[in-house]
Order: C-alpha cells, then structure tokens, then sequence
C-alpha cells in the first residue's frame, strides 16, 4: 500500500462525497420543514444537464453553476406546488417529480452528450502547491468542494441557529402549532423546498461541471435516493450528513484500495452498505425513544379553517 | 388512502359517478397534452403530427394495440403489489426492489434446471419469483409488525439495493461469455407462452387474474372485512381479535409476491434474459398508478392502459422524431402532475 493509492482513495471519496453531501444537505432542509423530496434524482439530473449545457454554450461554468443552481430550486417548486398548494401526496408527487426529471433532462442534455467543457479550476491545497505534480494533482480539488463543509456548517446554523430555523423545525414537526404561534407553514415550506433545490443544484453542478465533465442519461446513478438514506442516516442533522456523506462515498473509494491489494468484493455489494447501514442504524433506534424524524414528515398540512 | 375515495363514491349515482370520472380523466389528459406539445414545439418537433403518430401507432393498429398491452402488464402487476399492503394501510413504496429479486429468482430457476420441460420449469420460475419477493417485503413487514421502523423507508431503501444484488450476481456468476451486463438468453422451455403472434405473455392473463382476485377478496370475503378494520383502527381491531400483525406480515409478503411475479414476467416473458437494471422504475410506476386509482381495480386498469399508451408512445418518438426515449417521461410526468394537482374540475374530498 503506497502513500500515493491511499491518497487516490481520499481524493476520490472526496470528490464522489461532495456531490452527495449538497444533495443530503438540501434534503435534510426539506425534511426538517416537513417534506420528503423522492425527485431529487430528477431534480440532479435535470440541474445537471442544463448546467452542462448552458457551460458548452456560454464556455462559462461559473455560468453553467448558477444555471444549474436556480433549475434546482424551480423543479423543487413544482413539487412544492403539488404538495403544500394542492396538498398532494408527497411520495407520489416526488416519483412524479423523478419521471419528470428522466424526460426533462435527456431532451435538455442531448444535444450536448460527448461536448467538452471548461470545468470549474482545481486549486492545490495552499501550502502543497511544492509537491510533485502526482501528488498535488490528487490534492487539488475544485471551489465547490472547498464550500462544502462551510455549506454544511451553515445549515446548520441556518436550522439550528436563526429564528428562521426555529421557524422551520416548528413547521416540519407541528404545522398547526407553528400556524398558532405566528408562522406562515406554506411560505417557510416553499422557502424550505427552494433552499433545497438550489443546494441539490450545486450537488448536480459539480456532478456534471467539475467531478465527471460530461453529461449522460441517469448519470446521476442513484444519488437522489442515496440522499434520502443519508438524511436518515444521519438523524436530520446538517453535521452528522458530512460523517455521513463521506463514509459512504469512502466505502465506495474503499473497494478500490481493497482491489489494489488484491481482495476482490465486488462493487456492487459494496453500492448496498449505505442503505443496509441506515436501515440498520433504522432497527437500532427502533427499540428506543431516540428516533427523531419530524414528526410531520410527510403529512399534509390542511391549512387552519 | 383508498377507502376516503371510495366512500365519496358510493354515495353518487352510478352514471353520474362514471360522467364525472369520464370528464375529469379527458381533460386530464388534454392539459398533458397541450403542456407536453408545448415541449415538443419548443424543441423544433410538430406536436399535432407527433399525437397523430402516437394514436395511429398505438390504438390505431392491431400490433400497436398489442405493444400497449404488453406494456400494461408490469404496470398492472406492480401496482397490484402496492394495492394489496394498502388495504391493510400499509404504504409498499418497495415494488421495484421486490420485482428485481423476483427477476433474479427466477433466472435463477432458469439457469439452473434449463434441462427440464417448460410445464415443470415455468411454474418453478413462478413459484421462484413470487417467493424472492416475498423474502424481500418480509423484512419491511416484519420490522412494521414488531413496531421497530416504518415500512415505507424499509422499502423505500431495499429497493436501492436490490439492483445491485443483481449486478452482482450478473456480473460475478452469471453472465453470458459475450457480455457482462446480461445472462444468456433463457432456453425456450423458460420463456411464458405468447399468444397470437404478438408480444402479449401469459403474464396478462395473471395480471387478469390477480386483479380479479384482489376484487373478489376485498368484497366478499371475511378477510376483506377484517383488512378494513385493520385499516381503519388497527389498535380497535386488534382488541377485537383480528391478528393485526399476522396480516400486516403476511399482506406485506403478498404485495412482495405479486412484484416479484411481476419480475419474473418481464425477464421471461419479455425480455428472455435477465438485464441490469432492467425495470428503470417500473415498481415506481405500479406505486403512483395505485394512488392515482385509490386502489380501486378498475381504476388501476384504466390508469395502467393509459400510461402504457404513453411509455409505448415513446418508442415512436424515438424512432420518427429522433428524440430520446427517455422524453416520454415528460408526458407521463405532466399526466400525473396534472391528476396530482386535482384541478378545481375534480371530484372534491380525496385525502392525501
């Protein structure tokens, strides 16, 4: 085991995590306000490939990144549309969303499949900038990947920290005990589902504008629903997302160390521990009081008459 | 979910209830249309001659009459499996990952007796997949029943990994010598009977039958009576004997069988092989149809006989207008918001 495949091994996880931690980070937003999106994978894919495309076309991927970002939070509000307006079925609605996403984004991407792009720089850790070319270039990662932590840290201080937050956790667990105490539930569910949909736009901008530099049909392979798991996983919470995010993208990155030392798991089995891993954290919690779901994840709000 | 919409029609006349329905789903489907045409201009295609071309193909002639049906049947099966839990007021968001093990199930009968004639085999390949599914759903059943985590995450979850167990097992044993992302074709005596020179399976005939049973069940039978109950106040229900957690296992594990026949369908009756992801959200599929109908049966055939249309108008697309397969998706999408959002012309009342 050289120093230089653990290094690979980091890297990657680094890279596959901070796609993963924007879109955990949007969910948690949502869920806290008392919604499950089950269309992030749509909501990633349809950011994704009009990043991508306005990228190719304007040849700008700060451009491409802030397209990408604002499709993120309108697709969120069609869900939001669904189910605060028209007080739809959540599940339903968000695997609508999903469908939605599919179509939406092959028609946007396909003109652009097999384009090159300039992506987002990588800039060298400071202070690494002397190491051989090999090394530093593992150790350079894009602007998106500096902002994730600090992203993170500022939901959590946005849930955690404000008024607002305290509004919004007030909404996802009793919407009509916040309605009581002065709170509009519909507008801090928009705000919510919004705020999420841009944060799923950024996972989806450095998915396609700075980790893979291409545009595919699905490329986003899951991630949507890999969010969902995580927000489980990590109890709603914004900082426990990161540990989260980064165990799994590093199982992931894991396999390839244990096949570079010549043990053979395959991938797929490994693709399964986040999901095996929450249902199990899941059953743990199950048998005492310390699950701590909103407790209006998922109902509709009528409304007060 | 279902019985709130059931009431509300109970209590209007038959000929009123079926106009109404009548006018909600036409225009339903005419504001998809027009949203869906809307995409289509923007994208430099004629919408009207698309329509055109979708209806001709499809309804029009008898073979594009028989692609629909052959589209309907996984459509049909799944939202069945979703159907069945409800009743009891469970929510099997799981059909996708139950309809994969059920797939590889069967193959695995497939593979390995290949030998055997097909009146042995296939009821084998049956058998096999109804019980991987089975085997997939009583986890989330169990852990509802014994009050430790929800079902619909259970199933929610399971289904991201059942995918991957099967390119696993694709990919590490299975795989034919040409291509790692498929099984060698099944031998003729594992592929379901196809009638009249189409591609219509013997899996419409159980997806039929299966709705015809779950009917059956529902109205005149004892169970019927106790899964309303359930449904209504489990915690009422089992103070009056009915064993709660018996039925939420064992209607969780049907739900889980009917996926997985449906599994078993596709592999052997459509496609002949078992593919990686292979269902592209066929399970998701049977879960919004089911909710869309409320579980009612009628319902859930109407809505399948429609989203087939659809899915198999998007081959058309593909072929004649040059567009990807997967923009068919916006259609179905659009539908769907459209029956979500209940505009003011709908029947008033359904919960969510």
């Amino acid at each position: 085991m050289t120093l230089l495949s653990m290094l690979g091994v980091l890297s990657s996880a680094i890279f596959s995590g901070t796609s993963l931690l924007y879109v955990t980070l949007g969910e948690v937003i949502g869920q806290r306000a008392g919604i499950v999106n089950l269309g992030s994978e749509g909501v990633l894919l349809v950011s994704a490939s009009s990043g991508f495309a306005v990228t190719v076309v304007a040849g700008n991927p700060y451009l491409g990144m802030l397209v990408a970002v604002l499709v993120g939070g309108v697709m969120n509000m069609v869900l939001g549309y669904l189910v605060i307006h028209r007080q739809a079925n959540q599940l339903a609605s968000g695997l609508a969303l999903m469908f939605f996403g599919f179509g939406l984004s092959a028609l946007i991407g396909r003109p652009y499949v097999g384009a090159k792009i300039t992506s987002l720089p990588r800039i060298v850790l400071p202070g690494l900038a002397g190491l051989p070319r090999l090394y530093s270039s593992l150790l350079s990662f894009d602007p998106l990947m500096y902002l994730v932590i600090p992203t993170a840290v500022f939901v959590w201080w946005l849930l955690f920290r404000t008024r607002w937050g305290l509004g919004l956790r007030a909404v996802g667990e009793n919407p009509d005990a916040a309605f009581a105490s002065g709170r509009n539930p519909r507008l801090i569910r928009y705000q919510a589902l919004f705020l999420g949909g841009l944060l799923s736009g950024l996972s989806a901008a450095h998915l396609s504008i700075a980790y893979t530099m291409t545009w595919n049909e699905y490329m986003t392979a899951g991630r949507g629903f890999i969010a969902v798991a995580l927000v489980i996983f990590s109890k709603w919470h914004p900082l426990r997302a990161i540990v989260g995010a980064l165990l799994f993208s590093g199982a992931v990155a894991f396999q390839l160390l244990l096949q570079s030392s010549g043990v053979q798991i395959s991938p797929f089995l490994l693709d399964t521990i986040p999901y095996l891993a929450t249902i199990i954290v899941l059953i743990v919690w199950g048998g005492t009081r310390k699950q701590s779901a909103p407790a209006s994840l998922g109902r509709v709000y009528h409304g007060a008459e | 979910m279902s019985q709130t919409a059931d009431r509300n029609h109970r209590s209007t006349p038959v000929l009123q209830r079926m106009t109404n329905a009548l006018a909600r789903y036409s225009l339903v489907i005419l504001l998809a249309l027009t949203l869906f045409g809307a995409i289509l201009l923007i994208s430099g295609k004629d919408p009207v001659q698309s329509y055109k071309d979708i209806i001709t193909h499809t309804l029009g002639s008898a073979y594009g009459f028989s692609e629909v049906v052959v589209a309907m049947i996984p459509t049909l099966i799944t939202a069945l499996a979703v159907a069945v839990p409800s009743r009891v007021g469970l929510i099997n968001v799981g059909g996708e990952g139950q309809l994969y093990i059920g797939a590889a199930f069967a193959t695995w009968g497939a593979l390995t007796f290949p030998n055997q004639p097909a009146w042995v085999l296939l009821p084998l390949m049956i058998l096999l997949g109804m019980l991987g599914g089975a085997l997939w759903a009583l986890v989330p059943g169990y852990l509802k029943a014994v009050g430790l985590v929800n079902e619909t995450i259970t199933t929610l979850l399971l289904n991201s990994v059942a995918p991957k167990i099967i390119g696993f097992l694709i990919f590490g044993f299975w795989h034919s010598p040409m291509d790692t992302v498929k099984t060698s074709n099944f031998v003729p005596a594992a592929r379901l009977p196809t009638f009249f020179g189409t591609r219509i399976n013997l899996g419409f005939v159980f997806a039929l039958a299966l709705l015809m049973a779950f009917w059956l069940l529902m109205k005149n039978t004892r169970w019927g009576l106790e899964m309303r109950a359930i449904w209504g106040n489990p915690e009422a229900a089992k103070r009056n004997g009915i064993p709660v957690r018996t039925y939420w296992i064992t209607l969780m594990c049907v739900g889980g069988a009917i996926a997985g026949l449906a599994g078993m369908v596709q592999v052997s009756g459509f496609y002949g092989v078992l593919l990686l992801n292979f269902s592209m959200g066929l399970g998701f599929m049977g879960f919004l149809v089911c909710w869309l109908a409320g579980g009612n049966p009628a319902g859930i055939l109407l809505l399948s006989f429609v989203v087939a249309i659809i899915t198999t108008g998007g081959n058309l697309l593909q072929l004649t207008r040059g567009l990807p397969y997967a923009v068919i998706n916006i259609l179905l999408a659009f539908t769907l918001f459209v029956v979500l959002a209940r505009p003011t012309f709908s029947l008033k009342g359904r919960n969510a």
